[in-house]
């Protein structure tokens, strides 16, 4: 196995280690009475465990997406040995188990441990996983890989002592392409890693953006800082929201609440004074630190003078490549994503079998790598051309060939009141039933970014989808409520709704009824976005509702 | 004033009830300040040299401003007593050490056992705090 990721040295591992003992003697506090359910909450929320409708859930963190082959294989035999022989990949490139027993969470921790994963901080009011571009490393147009930094951030924040009880929930990415595939400008702190005029690396801030009830695009505050200064910066950040940041209504202490309250020019003011306090505090790991992440996410050793020609000549592989496969920086190579949306499932979730699966074809075709997306799907970052075919052929006879990636059927949905105690409605059957009536038409429509929240948490991403659905609570029964014009990227823009919501056959009706409409107006190569934003939303309500 | 069940000092502990943030400024023979979680730490820094107990409040485990008064009063050179009082419990120790304070008054008493693991549990640490302790990144490049 090749060293394209970041290894565990001692002192990782030993803090991985202390935690699964920390938490097992948490269990034990809790089972034995010298903990009540309210102490253990934050406890085991900070360990990933929820306590869900019918069982607890346990969130793994995949730090910025990336798994080795016999990760993701741990991952499966996790899914046989404790649940129900299936995980579910999440919008935060996480993974989640739905039914779980409190007793043998420490014993899933031991598990996890062994493969250097962890659940720390996947939930609670603390610093969570940070996620980045799903094509890390084989993406063409990046100016650089942004795991490294990525990297740096997760130690940084592992139970970072001044920000574990922050105002609410706390989420970073990091991107290093114009194109942004993590969307960025819609988390606590997005950053991008850009190249300044004289040539040197350094990181763009953005601070407040976010989803839940109350959307925001995060704002640009600094637009350059340099590498040996951006851990400093992070922290600034973090501690003028830990002080100021909003604790009397949980929904409105999130950071876009605070920078939008003070302004952007306070907020920012505010963070330069402390950054300014804390540049000469020793915050900052040096350089060194940095290289040393980076060395171990070199390239993997590419094959030079290889063809980038493929044999179309089969149908169902040419289709599936054209929508699920896109260019890769070293020539001969492509990057493949593996649809996790096959017509009428559940989107994001895959067996034990699948996840052993995926992981073997990892080490035998994609140097013994994978990534989680924040759509749900899985990545296999680095597949020869000539290669590609069998890989196609091994997926497609395990039910992993769906050729849809972007297209309507490529849904982001929560999991909704089948398993979420916050839900209001339920999100996977509405997932299923669009997928079922669109899918014949599916390829004819083309790009459209479907998303869907069972509650307004937006955990579904449904403002930021070019069709995004919100289930809500009406009177007692679920009602599910239409957004257009939401997209994520560099071009982020917000969803608005519709007009007045539909029952579960009528929200499925009426994506139905908007994309008629967008094949029948749509002007050559416009996607369902470029029309609506063409068109706006006056004939789509009149199509909705006329 | 509340009564330290751990105490991390090997001077004598003050007496006195500590006074609030807006009454200490007009007291000038003060030397212990009771600070809750709205209150402005930077408020105290001109009064440093004659302060030997600030007690730090939280009322709830969860409103964790208390954790940034403390980092702020310590990088501001202040070397007295920081005292976390309130509801403090076995997993916030670690976090509270690391952030300065070296006295825990806990409203409700804790199982010492408990207390002195969590106190022990992480031997290493990833970043830069009030503690002194080095971080990795600095025994990897040592």
């Amino acid at each position: 196995m090749g060293n394209l990721m970041y290894r565990y040295d001692t002192y990782d591992q030993a803090t991985v280690d202390a935690r699964v003992e920390e938490f097992r003697d948490q269990v034990r506090r809790r089972i034995d009475g010298h903990l009540t359910e309210d102490q253990f909450k934050p406890l085991r929320l900070m360990n990933g465990l929820y306590l869900q409708l019918h069982a607890y859930m346990l969130r793994v963190a995949v730090p910025y997406g990336t798994l080795s082959g016999a990760q993701m294989h741990a991952l499966g035999d996790i899914a046989d040995k404790y649940d129900r022989g299936y995980g579910h990949f999440t919008t935060r490139q996480n993974i989640q188990y739905n039914w779980i027993k409190l007793d043998q969470a420490p014993d899933i921790l031991a598990d996890l441990a062994k493969v250097e994963m962890h659940a720390i901080q996947t939930s609670g009011n603390c610093i969570r996983n940070t996620s980045s571009d799903q094509y890390a490393g084989a993406a063409a147009d990046e100016v650089t890989d942004p795991r490294p930094y990525a990297e740096l951030i997760r130690q940084w924040s592992t139970f970072h002592p001044e920000f574990s009880y922050l105002p609410r929930k706390f989420k970073i990415a990091v991107i290093a392409s114009e194109t942004d595939r993590a969307a960025m400008r819609l988390h606590d702190i997005g950053i991008q890693i850009v190249r300044n005029d004289a040539g040197e690396l350094g990181c763009a801030f953005y601070v407040g953006g976010g989803m839940g009830r109350t959307p925001m695009i995060a704002p640009l505050i600094k637009p350059f800082v340099p590498l040996d200064q951006f851990i400093t910066y992070a922290e600034a950040a973090l501690r003028v929201y830990n002080r100021h940041g909003r604790r009397d209504n949980k929904y409105k202490a999130r950071i876009k609440i605070l920078v939008h309250e003070l302004g952007k020019d306070e907020y920012t003011r505010q963070v330069e004074t402390e950054f300014a306090h804390l540049l000469v505090q020793n915050i900052e790991p040096p350089l060194a630190e940095l290289e040393r992440i980076k060395a171990q996410f070199a390239d993997p050793k590419f094959e030079t003078g290889l063809s980038d020609d493929l044999d179309r000549s089969d149908p169902d592989f040419a289709l599936w490549v054209d929508n699920n496969c896109v260019r890769h920086k070293a020539p001969g190579y492509i990057a493949v994503t593996i649809s996790l949306k096959p017509i009428g499932g559940i989107p994001g979730d895959a067996s034990a079998d699948q996840m052993r699966l995926m992981a073997g074809l990892a080490t035998q075709y994609s140097f013994d790598e994978l990534r989680v997306t924040h759509a749900q799907n899985i990545v296999l970052p680095h597949v020869r051309k000539d290669q590609l075919y069998a890989l196609w052929q091994a997926l497609d006879d395990a039910g992993l060939g769906t050729a849809n990636l972007d297209l309507v059927g490529d849904i982001i949905a929560c999991p909704g009141l089948d398993y979420c105690s916050l839900a209001n409605a339920r999100s996977i059957p509405v997932a299923q039933k669009i997928g079922q009536r669109l899918a014949a038409k599916e390829q004819e429509i083309g790009e459209l970014k479907l998303k869907i929240s069972g509650c307004i948490n937006a955990c579904g991403h449904h403002h930021a989808g070019h069709i995004g659905i919100l289930g809500v609570d009406r009177k007692g029964t679920e009602n599910y409520q239409l957004l257009l014009g939401g997209c994520e990227g560099a071009d982020t823009s917000l969803g608005q709704i519709t007009g007045p919501g539909f029952d579960e056959d009528g929200i499925v009706d009426a994506v139905e009824k908007a994309t008629e409409l967008y094949l029948n107006t749509r002007a050559e190569g416009e996607r369902f976005l470029d029309t609506y934003r063409r068109i706006g939303m006056a004939p789509f309500k009149e199509a909705l509702y006329g | 004033m509340a009564e330290a069940q751990f105490r991390f000092r090997d001077d004598e502990p003050v007496g006195d009830p500590g006074v609030t943030v807006d009454s200490f400024g007009d007291q000038s023979n003060a030397a212990a300040v009771r600070l809750e979680p709205g209150d402005e730490a930077r408020d105290l820094l001109p009064h440093l040299d004659r302060i030997r107990l600030i007690e730090i409040n939280f009322p709830v485990y969860g409103d964790g401003r208390g954790y940034t008064a403390a980092r702020v009063l310590r990088e501001a050179g202040y070397t007295g007593e920081l005292r976390a009082v309130g509801d403090v419990l076995v997993d916030q120790l670690a976090f509270m050490r690391r952030c300065g304070f070296d006295a825990f008054a806990p409203e409700v008493p804790l199982d010492p056992a408990d207390a002195h693991a969590a106190f022990d549990r992480y031997s290493e640490v990833y970043q830069t705090a009030a503690d002194g302790r080095a971080p990795i990144w600095a025994k990897r490049h040592g």
